[in-house]
């Protein structure tokens, strides 16, 4: 059943950006790397990080300088943008992971946003207009400058990505990360060092935040204040929570959702695209909690009958 | 002239002055957040939002119903605790039972809905308002000359705080709500309405937030982001001062303000990001916050 859905969500992957605009497809499987790498931190190990903007956008900068004013080939301006988003990921994580609940996703929220300052005032990052004009370059001799040649190298790298934090979910580590996540105190007293569980979560996240963030300037060719500001801190939440938190394939969802919407939104609706978001948070975290995913499973478990089933994996 | 490390003294008293007036603003608010905080669990993440619709309040009071900034001072706060008491009853309500994150969440989806329509009415540029007559004009304090109003903003933002904390800490009223936020069940036990209390508190920090802005509105310009801005440098600032104290909120919030004004003097480029500076320092020394207490 499992592997069916795979299966079909793989064929509809590669054969979609012919019959859809392969931009908008790019745009959504980044954010859906975006939100996988979040609901590793938020729905496998319970940090709700308000800051993971920082990581996707920060990325995307270092990339684009590497790219623009270094001249670096593109395969090592991503690795080393994944790298620095690893290594941003460890410095914000070392200081958050000290506090708990909402004061962690306050803190994450403050350093964010000192990023954010930092993109907008250092002398390399185009200030408020943003870093524009990154060339896309090749990637292993393919040349990046078609959109449909750009779709496969990304939908190969959300297909890594996501079997990556797949495996992660499933490994000892992931196990030990969700003891944490439903009793911290008899995670400790079992003798796991739970903050370096933690900040070890907290790096993996970012890195593949940072990740999605670089995929995302190559499809557009710049990286802009967007990036780091704390509405796409928020964006991603949202991607996440209407997905269904704590599940696999929820963060792909909602992110697919969101974005489209957006996308059909912006045309029409204006500023008021912030207020519909702001309307389908709130209607969320009202009555939905458990977002498509999570409820939709639900639903089906209770047309079997099965009740007492353990948690949705 | 009289200088200090190289700069005038002048501009160092100028930027000092600077620095209150945004420290009294972080402290109004952080003392709302603390307020808020200490009786519902909840990290209220709209009242950058409910700020700026303070801001706006006093704005259309004036251009629509010729109400001037006295008058604004007292009916923004009230309107805006209105606002508060409802999203308390409506919303918040329903989220008691679970995760406390889920009250952030919902006050950022807030956060997001006030923000949005604010700027699809009015744009980002904002509009102007002007001081009022009666504080208009530069007062000289004998070793400089500021603004009237700046002084007044300083006074005022005082004058609540203390009163605030006076309440919270030396009055009946005061005591029910620091059992309430000690122990909700017990408290409601003895016959004092808890729920009642929590709207309430919720209501009176939101009234907070919009007497802020009131004050703000002829400081800075009334636009829909004013708030966006300010909301995650008085988190910061809350993380710093720990919830723990009503006090510790208010200090820390003119203290910071005063650090901030002193950078720009001594080294402008780290001026918007000391704050966080500070904040990550704290949290490497001692993690509860300068104020708050270890649970």
């Amino acid at each position: 059943m499992r592997i069916a859905i795979y299966l079909i969500l793989l064929i509809i992957g590669a054969v979609l950006p012919h019959f859809v605009y392969p931009v908008l497809l790019m745009k959504i499987l980044c954010f859906a790397i975006f939100a996988c790498a979040f609901n590793l931190l938020l729905g496998f190990s319970g940090l709700l990080s308000f800051g993971h903007a920082a990581f996707f956008g920060g990325a995307a900068y270092v990339s684009g300088y590497l790219i623009k004013n270094l001249e670096l080939p593109t395969e090592v301006a991503i690795i080393g943008g994944v790298l620095s988003a690893a290594l941003m990921g460890w410095l914000v994580g070392i200081l958050a992971i000290r506090r708990q609940g909402i004061y962690f996703a306050m803190v994450t929220l403050a350093l964010a946003q000192m990023v954010y300052f930092i993109c907008l005032e250092a002398p390399i990052t185009g200030g408020e207009d943003g870093m524009q004009g990154i060339p896309r370059g090749s990637f292993l001799g393919l040349s990046l400058k078609d959109d449909l040649t750009l779709y496969y190298v990304i939908f190969t790298g959300f297909i890594l990505a996501f079997l990556i934090i797949y495996r992660t979910i499933h490994s000892p580590f992931g196990q030990v990360l969700k003891a944490i996540r439903e009793n911290e105190s008899r995670a400790i007293s079992l003798g796991y060092d739970v903050p370096k569980y933690k900040l070890l979560a907290f790096v993996i996240s970012a890195a593949f935040a940072g990740f999605a963030g670089i995929l995302k300037m190559l499809v557009f060719n710049f990286a802009t204040l967007t990036d780091v500001h704390w509405h796409m801190s928020g964006d991603v939440v949202l991607m996440t929570i209407f997905g269904g938190i704590g599940t696999i394939l929820g963060p792909v969802v909602g992110s697919s959702i969101i974005i489209t919407l957006e996308d059909q939104l912006t045309d029409s609706a204006g500023d008021m695209v912030t207020v519909i978001m702001g309307v389908i948070f709130v209607v969320c975290v009202l009555i939905f909690r458990k977002g498509i995913v999570g409820e939709s499973v639900a639903l089906y478990q209770r047309m079997l009958g099965r009740k007492n089933l353990p948690q949705v994996k | 002239m009289i200088e200090i490390f190289g700069v005038p003294l002048m501009a160092l008293y100028s930027q000092l002055m600077l620095g209150l007036v945004n420290g009294s603003f972080y402290a109004l608010l952080s003392l709302g957040l603390a307020v808020i905080f200490g009786m519902l669990n909840i990290i209220n993440f709209a009242h950058g939002a409910l700020y700026m619709m303070g801001a706006f309040c006093a704005w259309m009071l004036l251009s629509l119903f010729n109400v001037g900034y006295f008058g604004a001072l007292i009916i923004a706060p009230i309107i805006l605790g209105l606002i508060g008491i409802l999203i308390e009853r409506f919303l918040l309500k329903w989220l008691y039972q679970v995760d406390h994150l889920y009250g952030l969440l919902l006050t950022f989806g807030l956060a997001l809905i006030f923000e949005g329509y604010f700027r699809s009415k009015f744009g980002v540029s904002g509009e102007t308002y002007d001081v009022p007559d009666l504080l208009d004009g530069p007062v000289n304090l004998g070793f400089m000359v500021i603004p009237k109003y700046r002084l007044w903003v300083i006074f005022l933002s005082l004058v609540v705080c203390l009163l605030t904390w006076f309440v919270i800490e030396k009055t009946r009223l005061g005591s029910y709500l620091r059992a309430a936020t000690e122990n909700p069940k017990l408290t409601q036990a003895f016959g004092i309405n808890v729920p009642l209390m929590v709207m309430l508190t919720y209501g009176f920090g939101v009234a907070l937030a919009g007497l802020a802005g009131v004050m703000a509105a002829p400081i800075y310009q009334v636009s829909p982001l004013m708030g966006s801005h300010l909301i995650i440098i008085v988190f910061a600032v809350v993380v710093i001062g720990g919830m723990g104290s009503i006090m510790g909120a208010i200090v820390s919030g003119l203290g910071l303000g005063i650090v901030e004004g002193l950078t720009k003097v001594f080294y402008p480029p780290l001026s918007s990001t000391v704050v966080f500076i500070i904040m990550a320092l704290v949290l490497i020394v001692r993690p509860a916050g300068l104020f708050g207490r270890e649970k």
